[in-house]
């Protein structure tokens, strides 16, 4: 039993945040805001650079062959930046499905995307900058080129999520896999959103830091009035039991974990984007400052993936049917074969 | 990271299960705090849990103890938990004051208190807080005043109030804090440990909001102790204490098994009384919680392990556990309806449903004592967030 990180997983987390620091602040996000393109070609071609989509493919077809663990702490780094470019659906989801369904990875891990058209998800993200989609028709899991759909775009609140109603037929030979595939990629998108939400809790709280020391009101830093301090300590109490969650769930991602991180990151997102608009007074209300990204992010990847509710009602299958007690904290499979070996 | 057990590992959980399946008392013991009776069955208690070698799993053996890691320690807790085992009489002892002492005592004093601790010979109590001293615990006034005695030794001569003191009602030594005559706030403080019947100690129980006499005022009225009773070097006691406020609301006071067996009871408490749908997510959130606790922990064991210090995270997890604790509390008298507020149950209730009762006026202090919450999130925001004073 070691609940740590290891060193390599520590340093690939500091490198795709140090990347990220330098490629996707304020400035470049509304940079790429005003020119209404989807993707930053110059902070891309950098994350392909790093071999980044191909973190969780399969050594042999050219991935790093990592897991869970190190996908989520790359998912948490780009939910702090406020990354608009899907990696992480494409990375942690997307690559993962075509992996275990034995699809050819190339293209996918050299900077093709592939957008996920999951069942519990109304509609697609990033669809229009992909090269091919998963959909569903039913239980059935398709790949379908870009060509062969039609998108009709739905603007959200968030100006980076570009999302799609999608209109297509499937056609003989599109399908490559089924129900398990779906359940795989549920998993996945549900925990990797809910480090991104972590991540973003986390700057929301650092970026009321940094503002709440600056600010002076009644002659004073308004970050040495307990009140303001109060709403930032407890978002980040809310973090700190978030984190290890997470952490836990990507190690065993088949277990119920995954909808109990989902559940204690929102709730942490929603906490510290709040208690941020606050101590940010009108600042943190207007179109000027930053934290709107990270508002609008934590609105949107608290519902997707699972609403609360639907990850609620896993968790009560679970805790209704199962054995509980103290002696049962990790005797969820504990690696993606022991799930499979347990379906 | 690796969150699988080794089979080291797993064959200590079971010896650990075989023996308090062999050992815990098949009925509770009477509560420690209201009768003496009940203070002294605990006390066996931990006589039996010492005979058979698990009074304080991770202290080096010479001093009682089993030399285990801190995960074995949880694994034990979660075993002891499990068995519904007694609760530890000399919590404040093995918990608190024995790492302290580990930490800062003298050879001697290891030996000479550590295995009375771990043997349930000596009972401690935490004799801290004053009438003007609660969070802002650098106000105390109580003094030890520096004296030679008759063999040409050093002594201290202790006087004034300390109050809150749990379980000084019946235990037998205490460890204080005390200043220096004339000495102000963090400077002149040094912790000495006195036994409770040494002359001039004058002890007066107090009862919690029910009744139940869980703590005591101590008035200490030139009370002689050897200077070879005091923990640390004189003058500081400000920071031996912090150490022990850090094991206080960081680890080791509050095992998460304690709440994932409460949690666990809770689930079944809905099983059987739930129909409200808002009291099945707070069931649900109670279960989340006892669950993330658990990971936090082991996550702060392995670090440890690994040679780091515990730091800040002391105060989130404070925080966090005293409100599950009591959110957990709520929600069971919450189920139990009408009947929550009977101290004894319905005619033929189970026991467990006065238990919950009990647990919940526990757990109303959970945020008050080892340093308010406020007090936590001060430190929250300014230790580990860095915002200004
Ligand atoms: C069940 C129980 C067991 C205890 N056992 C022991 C024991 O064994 N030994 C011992 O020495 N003591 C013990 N205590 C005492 C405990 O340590 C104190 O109650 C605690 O430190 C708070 O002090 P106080 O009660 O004087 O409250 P106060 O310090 O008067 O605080 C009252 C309220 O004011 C708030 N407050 C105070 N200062 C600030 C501030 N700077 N910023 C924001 N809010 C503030 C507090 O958070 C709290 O909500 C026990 C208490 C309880 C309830």
């Amino acid at each position: 039993m070691d609940f740590r990180l290891t060193d390599e997983q520590e340093m690939l987390a500091s490198e795709v945040a140090k990347l990220l620091a330098a490629t996707c602040t304020g400035a470049d996000l509304r940079r790429l805001l005003e020119s209404g393109e989807a993707i930053d070609r110059g902070r891309w071609g950098q994350i392909l650079v790093m071999g980044l989509p191909g973190v969780m493919g399969p050594e042999e077809a050219g991935g790093a062959g990592l897991g869970a663990v190190e996908m989520a702490l790359i998912a948490t780094a780009c939910g702090y930046a406020a990354l608009p470019e899907p990696l992480v659906e494409h990375a942690g989801v997307a690559v993962p499905m075509l992996a275990a369904a034995g699809a050819d990875l190339e293209k996918a891990l050299f900077g093709s995307r592939i957008a996920v058209g999951h069942p519990v998800n109304p509609l697609v993200a990033d669809a229009d900058s992909a090269a091919a989609l998963l959909l569903a028709v039913g239980d059935d899991v398709h790949l379908v080129q870009r060509a062969q759909v039609t998108l009709t775009r739905h603007d959200s609140i968030d100006p980076f999520r570009r999302l799609f109603a999608i209109d297509w037929s499937p056609t003989p030979g599109t399908r490559i896999g089924g129900a398990a595939l779906w359940a795989q990629a549920l998993d996945h998108g549900a925990l990797f959103a809910a480090a991104q939400l972590l991540g973003l809790a986390q700057r929301a709280v650092d970026m009321s830091v940094v503002y709440t020391k600056d600010r002076v009101q009644f002659g004073k830093p308004i970050g040495s009035f307990q009140a303001v301090k109060h709403h930032l300590a407890n978002a980040q109490v809310k973090i700190e039991f978030a984190r290890p969650v997470i952490l836990a769930a990507a190690a065993s991602p088949g277990s119920v974990r995954v909808s109990h991180a989902k559940l204690a990151a929102t709730a942490a997102a929603d906490a510290a984007t709040h208690a941020a608009v606050q101590v940010h007074g009108a600042m943190g209300f207007s179109w000027e400052g930053d934290l709107q990204f990270l508002l609008k992010r934590s609105l949107a990847l608290g519902q997707a993936w699972g609403t609360p509710a639907f990850h609620r009602a896993r968790v009560a299958g679970h805790i209704l049917s199962a054995p509980l007690g103290a002696d049962r904290t990790f005797d969820a499979p504990a690696s993606e074969e022991g799930r499979r070996e347990a379906a | 990271m690796d969150l699988r057990y080794t089979p080291q590992e797993q064959a200590f959980r079971a010896e650990v299960r075989q023996w308090m399946a062999a050992h815990v008392p098949p009925a509770p013991l009477p509560d420690f705090d209201s009768t003496r009776e009940g203070f002294e069955a605990h006390r066996e208690w931990e006589r039996t849990l010492h005979k058979g070698g698990w009074g304080m799993v991770t202290w080096p053996t010479e001093y009682g103890g089993r030399g285990l890691d801190l995960i074995r320690w949880l694994i034990f807790e979660e075993e002891y938990y499990r068995a519904g085992a007694p609760g530890r009489l000399n919590q404040n002892g093995i918990f608190l004051l024995g790492p302290t002492l580990i930490e800062y005592g003298t050879p001697e004093q290891k030996a000479r208190f550590l295995p009375a601790m771990a043997a349930g010979d000596q009972i401690w109590a935490q004799a801290w807080s004053e009438p003007g001293a609660g969070s802002d615990l650098a106000g105390v006034r109580a003094t030890a005043t520096r004296v030679k005695n008759a063999g040409g030794g050093d002594d201290y001569i202790l006087s004034g109030h300390k109050i809150w003191s749990s379980r000084a009602v019946h235990a037998d030594w205490a460890f204080g804090l005390f200043r220096e005559p004339g000495s102000e706030r963090h400077k002149g403080l040094s912790l000495i440990l006195f036994p409770l019947n040494a002359p001039g100690v004058t002890v007066k129980p107090i009862q919690r909001l029910d009744g139940k006499p869980v703590f005591a005022e101590l008035f200490l009225d030139d009370v002689r102790i050897p200077a070879a009773n005091r923990l640390g070097d004189e003058g500081q006691g400000w920071a031996v204490c912090m150490s022990t406020a850090g094991f206080e609301r960081g680890l080791m006071l509050r095992s998460p098994a304690r709440f994932q067996v409460a949690a666990a009871k809770l689930v079944e408490l809905w099983k059987e009384r739930g129909s409200d749908p808002l009291l099945g997510a707070e069931v649900m959130q109670a279960w989340m919680d006892a669950d993330a606790y658990a990971l936090s922990i082991y996550a702060t064991a392995s670090r440890l392990m690994a040679g780091g210090a515990i730091g800040p995270e002391t105060s989130t997890n404070k925080i966090f556990w005293s409100e599950l604790d009591l959110g957990l509390h709520k929600t069971a008298l919450s189920l139990l309806g009408a009947e929550a507020e009977l101290t004894a149950g319905l005619p033929g209730a189970a026991a467990p449903v006065a238990d919950w009762l009990d647990g919940y006026v526990f757990s109303l202090a959970g945020p008050i004592y080892a340093g308010a919450n406020e007090i936590q999130r001060n430190i929250i925001a300014e230790r580990m967030l860095g915002m200004p004073r």
